[in-house]
């Protein structure tokens, strides 16, 4: 049956303690400096098809609401980090919380309807709420990624509703850097809670289903309260049934948020499950899975949400995360440093180099290359290469140093796992954790331009290995 | 050892080209002067060195890496008209390398008398950065890292230490005890940047540039100009009797071989070790530690100089730290390096460093180094700069000067 295969998510190293932003438990995930939706979208469909043949996804769609780009498709950049068939469908959706399930349910129709095999769903997101408003408190950072297939590994899709809504709740003009929102009362009673209960309700009379058939529900969560108050007046037992909506470690990640949990819901649950997920946004997407056997083998048995919520370092203070957002205006780089901007025409003629990180092996010696050559470094043969995939290599911290021009953002050679050797910035890590040799993986990431030009660019990373 | 074409057994420059006349401005912050007015007191000092005037030069290589464009940047100071002047670029070697290119043409026989002139105003402009400077097609598209030099030597700091067993606090000592030479060094020359005095605990406790390395591995970031005459040997002792014969040079360039070949060590500098080997074959110099008087070498940190011990057969590999400890490459010790202050106390205007090495040899041959005058036994000194960084790579620079 169609459905579900293979689940990834991504959750930024970094949380925000939310005592340092007002009050409220726990803390908030944020993501780092480098990172954006396209750079966690990218870190959720790696994660996800790890153990997937690419070359047999069909298509490739991208969710959020904060993409990088207005005009440039983010699913396209995924398709290339993936070495993605030319052919594959790919398109990005966007204009409401809702869309990351609005993707989910075109890719299950097309799947069914026999147009693709696979199609790889991604939702990230990376809000920005007005310093020291309660959103900025809700809101976390992250992303998240299910594989749709035909013969479903893991989670069969039964039924799902649709409902629109056309309300003023929640929105962003197109010159808006801020979350909009009309009075709480109005916006969790008339909007959240009405329109959830109304696809939740139209999702239990078509099935013909009870409420305690339901082993766990992934809801979409603004604020812990509001979630609590809505399960309850939907019959849900809070505490069994509701999926902790992880507002206390990660918050609310915008289109990822109910990807996420039910991710996470997949983790907590037995083969024959039922699972509801719904969203909410202009109206909420309400779907109806039934958990499989193979949730229990590997390589589907992974526990991925909680591993990323352990996994963290904590912000030293909310200055940080400002500059981070580019929330406060910091002078001018002092330091003169001749800086070209970055050349589309180049980016273009790499991207094999730049996005699947392809380097290069000598046909006649065998020695891996980074970037691809023309001459051989070692043989000197001259055009004798197959191109090699170097992105999803671990690798070996050769040596690493940082300087103040870069404000001491750690540089290192990597040394990767069946040849090559890459120089790369390191990330989410502090120059006091550095060992040399210590192992590492890569990691797509914003590149930090002095000089943007209009353009952001993206590179790879590496980080230490910390599972 | 030269698997690559250049076995030394080539007829080369050697005794064939002489320095009559140099000139170097004091290397600082020179707020108050243009790059036009350090190359005009360099060179003027340099002509009335040889006592020739402006006119008698026929033809001039003018080395800069980021103060000025075409020849004309030398031809507008000092008002040469119309005759050939090449401009170098090949970053901190370019000194070497318009020194190099200008013997060639003279030793060939195209020229007589030439004028060879380097001058960097970094205050002016900024520092050049590996990765931002280049137009090396591997920066075009902008994605791959950025780093400063220090970061780069500090890498290989990290990887030396951690192939010798060296403790990194360990390592760091040693490399202060260079940072002290050389300031003491400095503190005996009027024309370097910094003439103070440091102690070992200065050094390291100065701040943190790039772990490991810290404020005095790192040299001074200048203003300055240097100049040579130099004319066919034949022809040298018209000028004056002390002239300074070239008795050998050698360059080297590397390939990324550090950043794109996985088994590369980076505990040493290949390049500095080929550019050496070559200026001894042609030169004639078996034992450099035995036969050179001093070496004026490119300490950009100290953790450079370090390496040049072993990559030019001053010491042993892995045994550099016994001979810092030793103190054979102070100023009284048995091969005295960077006399005059090196980069870290005389300062590092890109272009002028070269020269200004040359200028301290030829001084120091010709019995003028005042305090720092070492001892002349053999005649002969060597000189040497390189560009580029060790973790991707580099262009290596020796000249040997002697007298006679």
């Amino acid at each position: 049956m169609v459905g579900v295969s293979a689940y990834g998510v991504h959750i930024p190293i970094w949380r925000l303690r939310r005592e340092l932003i007002g009050g409220g438990p726990g803390e908030r995930a944020v993501a780092g400096k480098d990172e954006d939706s396209l750079t966690m979208a990218v870190a959720a469909a790696l994660d996800c098809v790890d153990d997937v043949d690419k070359s047999s996804i069909d298509g490739i769609f991208f969710a959020s609401t904060t993409s990088p780009f207005h005009e440039k498709s983010v699913s396209a950049t995924i398709a290339a980090v993936l070495d993605a068939r030319r052919d594959v469908l790919t398109a990005d959706f966007s204009g409401s919380l809702r869309a990351g399930t609005t993707a989910l349910k075109v890719a299950l129709d097309m799947v069914k309807a026999g147009s693709a095999e696979k199609i790889l769903v991604t939702a990230a997101d990376c809000r920005l709420a007005g310093p020291g408003t309660p959103f900025e408190q809700f809101f976390g950072d992250g992303a998240a990624a299910l594989l749709v297939e035909r013969d479903a590994k893991i989670a069969d899709i039964e039924f799902s509703v649709h409902v629109y809504d056309e309300i003023y709740d929640l929105w962003r003009r197109d010159v808006d850097l801020f979350v909009n929102s009309w009075e709480d009362r109005y916006v969790y009673t008339c909007g959240y809670m009405r329109v959830v209960k109304e696809a939740f309700s139209m999702l239990m009379d078509k099935t013909g289903l009870n409420v305690k058939d339901l082993a766990k529900v992934a809801l979409s969560i603004p604020e812990l309260r509001r979630g609590i108050e809505l399960a309850r007046g939907l019959g849900l037992d809070p505490k069994t049934q509701l999926q902790d909506p992880l507002m206390d470690t990660v918050g609310n990640t915008g289109t990822a948020q109910p990807l996420m949990l039910f991710a996470a819901a997949l983790e907590g649950a037995k083969p024959g499950d039922k699972i509801l997920m719904a969203s909410y946004g202009s109206g909420s997407d309400a779907f109806l899975f039934k958990v499989k056997d193979g949730l229990k083998t590997p390589p589907y048995g992974k526990s991925k949400v909680a591993s990323k919520i352990a996994n963290k370092k904590v912000l030293p203070d909310y200055v940080t995360y400002l500059k981070w957002r580019k929330l406060v205006k910091m002078p001018e780089p002092r330091v003169d440093m001749s800086v070209s901007y970055p050349s589309a025409t180049a980016i273009w003629r790499e991207t094999n180099r730049i996005y699947p990180l392809h380097g290069v092996k000598c046909k006649a010696c065998g020695t891996v290359q980074y970037p691809p050559q023309r001459v051989c470094i070692k043989c000197q043969s001259k055009d004798n290469f197959e191109e090699v995939r170097l992105c999803d290599k671990k690798g070996t911290l050769f040596s690493y140093s940082f300087d103040p021009v870069r404000e001491n953002t750690p540089v290192g050679l990597v040394n990767l796992e069946g040849g090559g050797r890459v120089f790369l910035d390191l990330t989410d890590v502090e120059a006091g954790e550095l060992k040399i040799d210590m192992p590492v993986r890569l990691t797509f990431r914003r590149v930090d331009l002095r000089r943007e030009d209009g353009m952001y660019v993206y590179f790879w990373k590496a980080t230490p290995i910390r599972d | 050892m030269f698997q690559d074409g250049c076995d030394g057994s080539m007829p080369g420059v050697k005794d064939k080209v002489a320095i009559i006349g140099m000139g170097c401005t004091r290397f600082t912050e020179h707020w108050d002067k243009s790059v036009n007015d350090l190359i005009v007191e360099a060179c003027y000092e340099a002509f009335e060195d040889a006592n020739i005037e402006p006119k008698d030069i026929q033809a001039a290589w003018f080395s800069t890496a980021r103060s000025g464009e075409l020849g004309r940047s030398l031809a507008y100071p000092l008002k040469l008209k119309f005759i050939p002047i090449t401009r170098v670029e090949n970053r901190c070697a370019s000194g070497h390398n318009a020194f190099i290119d200008a013997c060639y043409a003279v030793a060939c026989g195209a020229f007589d008398i030439v004028l060879v002139c380097g001058a960097e105003k970094l205050k002016d402009t900024g520092l050049p950065i590996p990765g931002n400077s280049d137009p090396a097609d591997l920066y075009t598209s902008r994605v791959d890292t950025r780093f400063m030099p220090v970061s780069a030597f500090a890498q290989l700091a990290l990887r030396y230490f951690h192939r010798y067993n060296i403790p990194v606090d360990e390592g760091r000592r040693i490399l202060s005890k260079i940072a002290v030479k050389n300031h003491y060094n400095g503190s005996l020359n009027p024309k370097a940047q910094f003439q103070r005095k440091i102690t070992i605990e200065d050094a390291l406790n100065a701040p943190i540039i790039a772990w490991p390395l810290g404020l005095y591995d790192c040299c001074g970031v200048s203003d300055g100009a240097a100049a040579a005459i130099i004319v066919r040997a034949d022809l040298a002792k018209n000028y004056r009797d002390d002239y300074v014969l070239v008795k050998g040079v050698g360059m080297s360039t590397g390939f990324y071989q550090a950043q794109v070949q996985d088994d590369w060590s980076l505990t040493h500098i290949e390049e500095n070790f080929r550019a050496a080997n070559m200026a001894y074959a042609e030169a004639g110099v078996k034992n450099p530690r035995k036969e050179l008087d001093l070496a004026v070498v490119h300490d950009c940190f100290t953790i450079h100089e370090l390496l040049i011990y072993e990559d030019f057969g001053f010491s042993p590999r892995g045994k550099a730290k016994e001979d810092v400890e030793a103190g054979a490459f102070e100023l009284k010790g048995e091969l005295p390096v960077n006399t005059d202050g090196g980069l870290k106390s005389f300062g590092h205007p890109i272009g002028a460093s070269g020269l200004r090495m040359m200028y301290e040899v030829y001084k120091q041959l010709q019995g003028k180094a005042g305090q720092r005058q070492v001892n002349i036994r053999n005649q002969l000194g060597l000189t040497h700069t390189c560009g580029g960084t060790p973790i991707d790579s580099q262009t290596a620079a020796v000249a040997i000067l002697g007298l006679r």
